[in-house]
C-alpha cells in the first residue's frame, strides 16, 4: 500500500440509452475516511459506486486513485474491492474456499493462500466456521465472510454495496459498529452505499447526499444536518422544519422550533398554526402543527418542558424560532 | 371425529398417481424382464424355469478367448465409444448452446422464443431425420461433390455415410437438445452477482468459466448426460440405419434375439445393458447430488 490512496471523481458521468444516471459529479475523498454516498432510489448512488469499483463503463468523466487515473482498468487492477449487497458468495465453495478466491485467481499456492484466509477470517471472528457453506450460515455470518473475501487482496478502498440492509435492525446496528472499527484498524478508505440516513450518520466521515445523479450536499454528516443547504436534503436528512417566510424557505431543526400559546407570542420569526397530533416518543412529544399557507410543522418537545405546560390537539399554537437556527434553502 | 390428514399422508397422495403409472408400466414390465431372462427357451417357446443359460450363451467362449475379446465384448467396448463420443460432443455443444442462452440473451421473450428454436429438429420424426442426412453425406451427396468441384478432394469420402462418423453426426444432432435443456435451466438460476464478484476478486473469462459457472451447472450437466447416456446406450436404429447395419451396438444384439425369438437371451441381454448403463449413471451421479436441483 504504498502512495497515497484519494479518490478523486471528476465530471463523472453514467447515461443509460438517454437517461442520465449519474450527471457530471465532482468528489473527492482524501486516504482513510469512510464515505456514505446516500440518496433515495435511482440517485445514482449505486451507479457511482459501480463505476469506482468497475464494473460499469463511466460515460464520461474520469476516475482517480492517487495520481492514477483508472476510469478504464478492470475491477482487479485498480486496488478496490467490492462487498455486493447480497454478498454474491460462491454457493459451491467453503468459506475458507471463498475467502481465498482471489488468491486462487492469482495462482498462489493452496497452502499460502489457506492461511493468509485463515487470517482474515480471524479479523472478523469467523475462523470456526471455515468449512461450512454459506448455505450454512446466517446474514450476518456471510456478511463477515464477504467482508473477508474482499479484503483478502489489500483493497486500497473498499466499495460497499447497502452492506446491511439485508440484516435484521438489531444486527444491523451490530454490524454496523462492527464496519467502523473495521475501517478504522484498517485505516483505508471505506465508500458505502446506503439510503438509511441514520447509517450515514453514524459511520460516515464525509457523507454524500445525492439527488437525481447529482450530489446536493457533501461534508461531515454533522456539518450537513446542522446546515442542510436544499430543501431536498432538509426533507432526506429527516429532523427538519422547511418552512416558507417572505424571505424563501428556511429549515429549522424540529427540536428547535419553540412552542407558546398564542397571548405569549413575542417578537421575531414565527408561524401560527393548530396543533393536530402529539406523540410520546419516549425522550421527547412529536407535537404536529398544521399552519396553512407554511405547511405542516413538526416540533420536538423535552419530556419535562410538554409536562409543564401540556399540549392537547386543536389548541392554537405559535411556533417561533431563533434567527440563527434558521437556514435558508435554495 | 374428522382428523385432519398429517402432511406426510398428503405428500405420499400427491405422489402416489406417479407412483402408479411409474410401478404398473415401469416397475413390474422390469420385474417381468428379469424373471424371464432365467427362464430356458427352445426353437419356438420359452420354458419357465430357472437357468442362467440366457446369461451363459451371451458370454459364451469370452473366458476362451482371452486376452482376445469375444463378440459381446466388443459389441459393448463399441456402444460405449459411440455413447461416450455422442456424450462429449452434445455436452461441449449443448452448454455452450445454454450459455450463450443463459448469459448473452438478455430479453426473456428472446431466451423463450430462441429455446422453441432449438426444438425444431423435433417437428418430424427420428427416421426422417436420420434418413435426410443421406442426400448430404451420401457417395454423390451434397458434402462430396461440393468438395469434388472446389477440387479438394479428387474421389468421395467413404466415411462420410454408413459409418462412425456417421452414427456419432446424427445422434449428436437428434440429442443434443437433451443437453441444452437442463444445463440451460442450471444457468439461469446463477445468480449474475457470482459472475461480477469472479470479476471483482480477478478471475479471467476462462477461470470464472471453471471455478464459478461449471461447478454451478454441475446438476445441468448429469441430468443431461444421463439423459443422453441412457438413450444413446440403448439405440439401434439410429446405429443401424446411420451406421449401413454394419455396427454392433448393444441394443442390436437384443433386437436380434428378439427377432429370433429367444425371448429368454434377449431379456438376458437387456438385464445386461440394464446393469452397465446403471453403472455409468451411478458413477456420473457420484459427482453430485441429483436431489439438489429437484
Amino acid at each position: 500500500m504504498v502512495g497515497n490512496a484519494t479518490l478523486e471523481l471528476v465530471q463523472l458521468t453514467k447515461s443509460y440509452s438517454g437517461t442520465v444516471a449519474v450527471n457530471a459529479i465532482d468528489l473527492k475523498i482524501p486516504e482513510g475516511r469512510y464515505c456514505c454516498l446516500l440518496g433515495p432510489s435511482g440517485c445514482g448512488k449505486t451507479s457511482t459506486l459501480r463505476m469506482i469499483a468497475g464494473h460499469e463503463a463511466a460515460t464520461s468523466g474520469d476516475i482517480l486513485i492517487g495520481n492514477s487515473v483508472i476510469t478504464q482498468l478492470p475491477p482487479a487492477q485498480r486496488g478496490t474491492a467490492m462487498m455486493f449487497q447480497s454478498y454474491a458468495l460462491f454457493p459451491h465453495l467453503s468459506v475458507l474456499d471463498n475467502v481465498a478466491f482471489a488468491l486462487k485467481m492469482r495462482g498462489v499456492e493452496k497452502a499460502e493462500r489457506h492461511e493468509k484466509a485463515q487470517k482474515l477470517l480471524a479479523l472478523v471472528a469467523m475462523e470456526g466456521y471455515a468449512q461450512r457453506l454459506p448455505a450454512q450460515l446466517s446474514g450476518g455470518q456471510q456478511q463477515r465472510v464477504a467482508l473477508a473475501r474482499a479484503l483478502i487482496t489489500e483493497p486500497r478502498i473498499l466499495l460497499l454495496d447497502e452492506p446491511l440492509s439485508a440484516l435484521d435492525p438489531f444486527l444491523r446496528i451490530r454490524m454496523r459498529a462492527e464496519l467502523k472499527r473495521l475501517q478504522r484498524e484498517l485505516g483505508i478508505t471505506f465508500v458505502h452505499v446506503t439510503h438509511s440516513q441514520e447509517e450515514a450518520m453514524a459511520l460516515a466521515d464525509i457523507a454524500v447526499i445525492m439527488n437525481n445523479g447529482k450530489i446536493e450536499q457533501q461534508g461531515h454528516p454533522r456539518d450537513i444536518f446542522n446546515e442542510p443547504r436544499t430543501e431536498f436534503v432538509a426533507k432526506f436528512m429527516g429532523g427538519h422544519n422547511v418552512v416558507v417566510t417572505p424571505n424563501g424557505k428556511v429549515a429549522v431543526r424540529a427540536d428547535k422550533l419553540l412552542l407558546s400559546r398564542p397571548q405569549d407570542a413575542g417578537s421575531g420569526p414565527m408561524v401560527a398554526g393548530t396543533i393536530i397530533e402529539v406523540e410520546y416518543q419516549g425522550t421527547y412529544v412529536q407535537v404536529s402543527i398544521a399552519t396553512g399557507s407554511s405547511g405542516d410543522l413538526a416540533a420536538q418537545i423535552s419530556e419535562h418542558e410538554f409536562d409543564a405546560a401540556p399540549w392537547t390537539i386543536g389548541v392554537p399554537v405559535v411556533a417561533s424560532w431563533d434567527p440563527a437556527q434558521a437556514h435558508s434553502l435554495t | 371425529m374428522f382428523k385432519s390428514p398429517s402432511k406426510n399422508l398428503v405428500a405420499w397422495l400427491q405422489a402416489g398417481p406417479m407412483m402408479l403409472v411409474f410401478a404398473a408400466f415401469f416397475l413390474l414390465p422390469l420385474c417381468f424382464v428379469v424373471m424371464v431372462s432365467f427362464w430356458d427357451y427352445n426353437e419356438y417357446e420359452m420354458i419357465p424355469g430357472f437357468t442362467t443359460r440366457g446369461y451363459y450363451e451371451s458370454f459364451e467362449g469370452c473366458v476362451a478367448q482371452l486376452p482376445g475379446l469375444c463378440t459381446i465384448l466388443k459389441t459393448y467396448l463399441e456402444t460405449i465409444k459411440l455413447c461416450f463420443l455422442t456424450w462429449a460432443f452434445t455436452l461441449v455443444i449443448g452448454f455452450s448452446v445454454a450459455y450463450f442462452l443463459a448469459f448473452h440473451i438478455k430479453s426473456k421473450s428472446m431466451q423463450i422464443g430462441l429455446s422453441l428454436l432449438c426444438t425444431i429438429p423435433f417437428w418430424t420424426s427420428n427416421v426422417i431425420r436420420m434418413i435426410a442426412w443421406i442426400p448430404l453425406l451420401g457417395r454423390n451427396g451434397l458434402v462430396n461433390s461440393g468438395l469434388m468441384h472446389m477440387g479438394v478432394i479428387d474421389k468421395p469420402l467413404d466415411w462420410l455415410l454408413f459409418s462412425e462418423f456417421a452414427v456419432v453426426l446424427s445422434l449428436v444432432h437428434l440429442f443434443t437438445f437433451f443437453m441444452v435443456v437442463p444445463i440451460f435451466n442450471s444457468l439461469i438460476r446463477i445468480d449474475k452477482r457470482l459472475i461480477e464478484a469472479a470479476y471483482d476478486a480477478g478471475a479471467t473469462g476462462w477461470q470464472t468459466l471453471w471455478n464459478v459457472v461449471i461447478p454451478l451447472a454441475k446438476p445441468g450437466i448429469v441430468i443431461g448426460s444421463i439423459f443422453v447416456i441412457t438413450i444413446v446406450m440403448g439405440d439401434f436404429i439410429t446405429i443401424g440405419v446411420m451406421g449401413g447395419q454394419q455396427l454392433a451396438a448393444a441394443g442390436k444384439i437384443i433386437e436380434v434375439r428378439l427377432n429370433a425369438l429367444q425371448f429368454p437371451a434377449a431379456a438376458a441381454n437387456a438385464v445386461i445393458l440394464l446393469v452397465i448403463t446403471f453403472l455409468i449413471i451411478s458413477a456420473l451421479s457420484k459427482l453430485v447430488d441429483i436431489r439438489k436441483e429437484l
